[in-house]
């Protein structure tokens, strides 16, 4: 009927057109399961750290009541005005007072397991309010970390039974820890605070970035539209790339060697770790920056130079504002780099035990990945639970600060 | 041959002088003498890659943009050597305005677009002046009555050739006495074209204009003076009326017949 020559024609043109489609459908399906897979792995990645994270976020609490009433012990609530109010109840004899009543309700074994210096949160909650001293007071303390892990069945067998026994009667309980929030580093999984290694981080991260943002956006800006494309500037270019795929602990060893040489007694602060780390951070923003700024429009220089503005007025109104998004995109992934960032900081001493919050820049401080890998070392099985609390802490900080970012890029984003 | 850039009695605007400009070692501009006449609409023809652009950038020294770029000669505005030592680069793209081929309007509101300028050289002593010289700028350019109720829009949000009206605007705010115009239509369709056209008309005059052209008939429509260019030499100068009817160069007669460019 037809031509064979056309039929085999059209033939080879269907199976042609019928392996593309087959082509483009398993290339879909590729693409498909390879973003599957990364979800589930950071789904399970989540669900597993909140699941730890949940018991570090509490601590093992014993309840008892304090008869203030009774008048075991006299103290003026007007003398709980000054700064030395935890001095005062401590002389009115409030440490055996609170010994007496936890014997009296938990017994001599459940108030031996109460730790020496629980009763200043007693204090803490008279400062608060000194009208407590006229009732009962429900007091809330940590027990100890032996009998925290007896609760959990783990550690002391003989401990176990007390445990079991207190808890029956409601007087042993899992509560969340507000004063995780708030404490700094201990010796015990029942006494650590996050806030310290938390303050620190900030404190780091706003070095990092007063110090990397304004350097690497200068350079950035005069490499681009300033600096003559020569032999000296190529060699910059290299030495910046360079710099990025530096491993971070080299910029420890540079900070130490040099920034540790230079301020002795800064030894684990944060103006050092912030100096160290944005070093690291810094070309990342040059490279982001001057891709930002390459892609600006060159009509929008021309139309700035047209109406006679300066080389300077053309950049600060008209290049950088364009640029602002993409240059605030490479910073987002240089910040977040060096706030995970551990190595470096061990080298200047941020791995030290610090047990108060860092009062400032130069007072030693420890930051969010330190301490956790400092947890992670340590032998106690509480502190499992609390590496993984400090962990979605690290995670959350990252997520504001990157929704900060994100939220100054959105509104700095302008089309042309 | 020099004797012929000086077709008008009234001083010229703008005189260049055997300008050379070379890209590193390409000679873009070989040996350029010119006078433009602050009175007339000046259009510079020739084919792609003519320098007929190269050489209008030269004459508000944007091309000082250009790495590699290199200007011989004198070029002088009213007398005065633009490429001196000592010449004040922005001052001098003050007084030369420019209009690009393609729109290229700041991407912030219209006002900003316009105020800009006036701004940065301190035209305006209060807040009222400056919204005067708005609308002025925006009224000698046509673009008033389509934009006077959205004066915050984005400039970007404009058609394509209200844009470069915009640029015009933009332009004149500054009050240049010289605008430059590199193929300002050749991004536009007719109609916008034709509103472009009649608005250089309107300017000329109060404004030395020079425009560079792919279009003969833009160039016959638009100007009253004409230099065709070709491979970097001017060919030819002189009244348009003149180029067009009666070429003196074989050159010149074969592009405007058209057999070639």
């Amino acid at each position: 009927m037809s031509d064979p020559a056309t039929l085999s024609r059209d033939a080879r043109i269907a199976a042609r057109l019928n392996r593309r489609y087959a082509a483009e459908r398993r290339f879909k399906a590729l693409g498909f399961v390879a973003v599957l897979f990364s979800a589930l792995v950071l789904a399970f990645l989540l669900v597993t750290m909140t699941a730890n994270a949940l018991g570090g976020f509490q601590r093992a609490e014993l309840r008892f009541p304090i008869d203030f009433a009774s008048g075991a012990m006299t103290v003026d609530p007007a003398q709980l005005e000054g700064a030395n109010a935890m001095q005062v109840l401590e002389g009115a004899g409030l440490k055996d007072v609170v010994a007496f009543a936890a014997s009296q309700s938990l017994g001599d074994a459940g108030a031996a397991e109460l730790p020496d210096g629980a009763w200043r949160e007693v204090g803490e909650a008279l400062i608060d309010d000194p009208s407590r001293l006229g009732g009962t007071f429900q007091a809330a303390l940590p027990a100890s970390d032996d009998l925290a892990a007896a609760l959990r069945k783990d550690g002391q067998p003989q401990l176990r039974g007390l445990a079991d026994q207190l808890a029956a009667q409601g007087k042993l309980v899992t509560a969340f820890d507000w004063g995780f929030l708030s404490r700094g580093d201990a010796t015990g999984p029942q006494d650590v605070g996050i806030w310290g290694a938390l303050k620190g981080s900030m404190l780091t991260m706003l070095v990092t970035l007063l110090l990397a943002f304004p350097i690497g956006v200068l350079a950035a800006v005069y490499l681009e539209e300033y600096a003559p494309k020569n032999r000296w500037t190529d060699i910059i270019e290299v030495s910046i790339n360079n710099l990025a795929a530096v491993p971070s602990i080299i910029f420890g060893l540079l900070g130490l060697a040099v920034f540790l040489a230079i301020f002795p007694n800064y030894r684990s602060a944060p103006l050092i770790g912030g100096m160290t780390l944005a070093l690291m951070t810094m070309p990342v923003i040059v490279i982001s920056g001057r891709n930002a700024i390459k892609a600006v429009p060159p009509s929008i220089r021309d139309a700035a130079l047209a109406v006679g503005a300066s080389r300077v007025q053309t950049v600060f109104h008209h290049v950088l504002p364009l640029a602002l998004p993409g240059i605030l995109t490479g910073t987002i992934i240089g910040m977040a780099r060096a706030l995970g960032e551990t190595a470096p900081l061990l080298m200047i001493g941020m791995r030290a035990f610090v047990a108060s919050p860092p009062d400032g820049f130069t007072s030693p401080a420890t930051v969010l990945p330190v301490q956790i890998f400092l947890w992670s070392d340590e032998i106690d099985r509480g502190f499992v639970e609390r590496t993984s609390a400090a962990i979605i802490v690290l995670l959350l900080f990252l997520l504001v600060m990157n929704g900060l970012a994100i939220y100054l890029r959105n509104r700095f984003e302008k089309r042309w | 041959m020099n004797t012929l850039h000086t077709l008008d009695s009234i001083d010229p605007k703008i005189t260049a002088r055997n300008v050379s400009v070379y890209y590193g070692e390409k000679r873009a501009i070989d040996d350029v003498s010119i006078d433009i006449s602050p009175k007339y609409v000046t259009a510079f023809i020739g084919p792609s890659g003519c320098g007929k652009s190269t050489f209008l950038r030269t004459l508000n020294r944007m091309n000082d943009t250009i790495a590699g770029a290199r200007v011989e000669g004198d070029i002088a505005l009213d007398g005065v050597d633009i490429y001196k030592s000592g010449m004040d680069v922005v001052q001098l793209r003050a007084r030369v305005g420019m209009v690009f081929q393609k729109p290229n309007p700041f991407p912030k509101s219209i006002f900003e677009n316009i105020a800009y300028g006036p701004r940065i050289h301190g035209l305006a002593a209060s807040k009222t002046e400056l919204e005067e010289i708005v609308e002025r700028s925006l009224k000698r350019a046509g673009l008033w009555d389509e934009v006077k109720d959205r004066l915050t829009d984005s400039g970007t949000a404009l058609s394509g050739g209200q844009q470069q009206r915009l640029c015009i605007a933009r332009a004149i705010a500054v009050e240049p006495e010289v605008i430059l115009m590199d193929e300002p239509c050749s991004a536009l369709d007719p109609i916008a074209t034709a509103r472009i056209e009649e608005l250089i008309d309107e300017l000329r005059g109060n404004y030395a204009i020079v425009i560079v052209t792919h279009s003969m008939q833009q160039a016959a429509r638009v100007s009253q003076r004409t230099a065709f260019f070709h491979l970097g030499k001017m060919v030819e100068y002189g009244k348009t009326s003149d180029i067009f009817t009666n070429p003196r160069e074989e050159r010149t007669k074969d592009y405007i017949t058209g057999r070639y460019g």
